[in-house]
């Protein structure tokens, strides 16, 4: 049997819901989770990971918990004095980057965002793209250790009954970095990558004060993300951080609704995986109607408030 | 101090990819090449680095003979001198192969600040930046938007999915480079002409066997047929319908 250990992010004493799904892309590849926290309520969001498949859970503690070099070092020994054969994380910004720290503690290659994991014999094989899904290439690992991170949104949690045996380790590596403040933004604004539904536009909206009626539609969703173009970032309409595509970020949300994007091959490798695609554009040739499922010509001025008005009925129902 | 800008030749954003018929590979045949977006973020972070504190930037890359094309690039622009570690078989190098070949030639180089792209856009692991850190045992920030470095440490913002996080560091380090750091600067003629006679040196890379084993490559699976629900706000119920009662997602 494969044991990896799966670092799970928390946030008020809660696992994030990429961990949870790391952990169950893990069990569905048929592995056994050893789930390793840090940082304040870790001991607390570690108590119910049993139901989501961790057999253990190991909490990271000591003054350099905020350094993410003696993290990782601490986390890499997790992987040895458990006897495990490889390390996992979600592929947010610390998941990512403890995930290729760890690797290299475990002198191992690392597959990053990957999209299928599945047991073949004795081996792990991932399936992840190349080139921002302009690619999908299928890959096993030589390395003594089986490292990757797994996209956001693709696997299913796993959902059991089972309690978990809860340890401490101390994080013992001088720290090199640190974090010395976090500068929080809202509650409610979840980040493109994390969202299962992102609202995105582009330079069909003429005006970064346009964007308003993205923002809107969001709202009416409730759990949606606002996601942009390269065009609109690029022009000072919107941060970087809501980039979608081979610049910004690869995003495989249930929904996809994309408003006045043409559809650049750069974006549409950012999206293709999503699980549903909506495109709203003046232009019927616009390639974005290519890769949607359900297209809507027209100006975005008057389908998209209409949009949410009738997103907002349907919830209200609901 | 000594400064290095880790840049990658990866094939064009915009390039419209092929397959070898075997799957065993992208089809490299007339292939067009480019400097990995966020690397050129990196070399003018070196570049604006050194105009502060003084020193030498050295543009460094693992290619192919032929990718001295980007080197001259980063030299135009103002890097003093550039070194390539030259592999014809570049393209399948794993990340960790990659990493322990860059900290064989940074400890060479004697540098005490690298700067790389956040992650290349051609095999998107994110991964070169820390890993090689932590082979060489330094510190490294990953994703940076913002920074201020002195001869010993310095600070660095990087956004993550909850806002922006303030690092400190101390030096030597790795700083991996993300939108919004600084504006590339264009390489202009009187670069170019210099570039000519900067020296680009061309070196074995350290032996680093691969990990990672290619099963296959291939165009992803083409999206099932769409349709056109109807135009304007007329639509909107039939859109809604087709979200609730086929999609499901609403």
């Amino acid at each position: 049997m494969t044991t990896l250990v799966v670092f799970v992010e928390h946030s008020g004493g809660n696992a994030r819901r990429g961990s949870l799904e790391a952990l169950g892309a893990a069990r569905a590849a048929g592995c056994d989770c050893i789930a390793v926290l840090t940082g304040a309520d870790a001991a607390q969001a570690a108590q119910t990971l049993g139901n989501s498949g961790a057999a253990k859970a190991v909490v990271l503690t000591g003054p350099a918990e905020h350094s993410a070099d003696a993290v990782a070092s601490a986390m890499a020994e997790v992987v040895s004095a458990q006897g495990a054969d490889g390390f996992m994380a979600a592929s947010t910004h610390h998941g990512q980057d403890l995930a290729a720290r760890v690797a290299a503690h475990l002198d191992s290659v690392l597959f990053s965002d990957c999209t299928g994991l599945t047991q073949e014999g004795d081996s792990l094989s991932v399936q992840r793209s190349w080139l921002a899904g302009k690619a999908i290439a299928q890959l096993t690992s030589a390395a003594p250790a089986f490292c990757c991170t797994t996209r956001l949104n693709v696997f299913e949690i796993f959902e059991g009954e089972s309690s978990v045996e809860v340890s401490e380790h101390a994080i013992s590596a001088e720290a090199k970095a640190r974090v010395v403040s976090i500068e929080a933004k809202g509650e409610t604004k979840l980040d493109v990558k994390e969202a299962p539904v992102v609202v995105s536009g582009g330079r069909g909206m003429k005006e970064a004060e346009h964007f308003a009626l993205i923002e809107d539609l969001a709202a009416a969703f409730g759990d949606a993300a606002v996601g942009a173009s390269r065009a609109v970032v690029d022009a000072g309409w919107r941060p970087h951080s809501e980039q979608v595509g081979q610049t910004g970020k690869v995003v495989a949300p249930q929904l996809y609704v994309a408003v006045g994007i043409s559809g650049a091959i750069q974006h549409l490798a950012g999206m293709r995986t999503s699980g549903t695609i909506v495109a709203i554009n003046k232009d019927a040739d616009a390639p974005i109607f290519k890769v949607a499922d359900y297209g809507i010509v027209g100006d975005a001025f008057e389908v998209v408030p209409a949009l949410a008005e009738a997103v907002r009925a349907v919830k209200a129902e609901a | 101090m000594n400064i290095i800008a880790c840049v990658k030749r990866v094939p064009t954003t915009d390039a419209d990819v092929r397959f070898k018929a075997d799957s065993s590979g992208l089809e490299t045949d007339g292939l067009p090449y480019m400097i990995s977006f966020y690397d050129e973020i990196a070399l003018e972070q070196a570049v604006l680095t050194k105009e502060a504190l003084g020193g030498e930037v050295t543009a460094l890359t693992l290619g192919p003979a032929s990718g001295s094309k980007e080197l001259r690039e980063c030299l135009a622009k103002g890097a003093d001198k550039a070194v390539i570690l030259t592999d014809d078989e570049w393209m399948s190098c794993d990340c960790r192969a990659t990493a322990k070949r860059l900290a064989a030639a940074i400890g060479e180089l004697d540098a005490k600040l690298v700067f790389m792209g956040r992650v290349a856009t051609d095999r998107d692991n994110a991964a070169v930046g820390p890993m090689c850190a932590t082979y060489l045992g330094w510190a490294c920030v990953s994703g940076v938007i913002e920074m201020e470095c002195g001869e010993d440490k310095g600070t660095a913002k990087v956004e993550t999915e909850d806002g922006i996080e303030t690092v400190e560091f101390s030096l030597p380090a790795i700083i991996t480079c993300n939108k919004g750091l600084n504006t590339p600067r264009y390489a202009g003629l009187k670069g170019i002409m210099a570039a000519k006679k900067k020296p680009l040196e061309e070196q074995a890379p350290a032996a680093a066997d691969g990990q990672a084993v290619l099963s296959t490559v291939s165009a992803p699976p083409a999206r099932p047929e769409g349709r056109i629900v109807g135009t304007g706000a007329e639509a909107v119920p039939a859109l809604i319908d087709a979200l609730r009662n086929e999609a499901q997602v609403l």
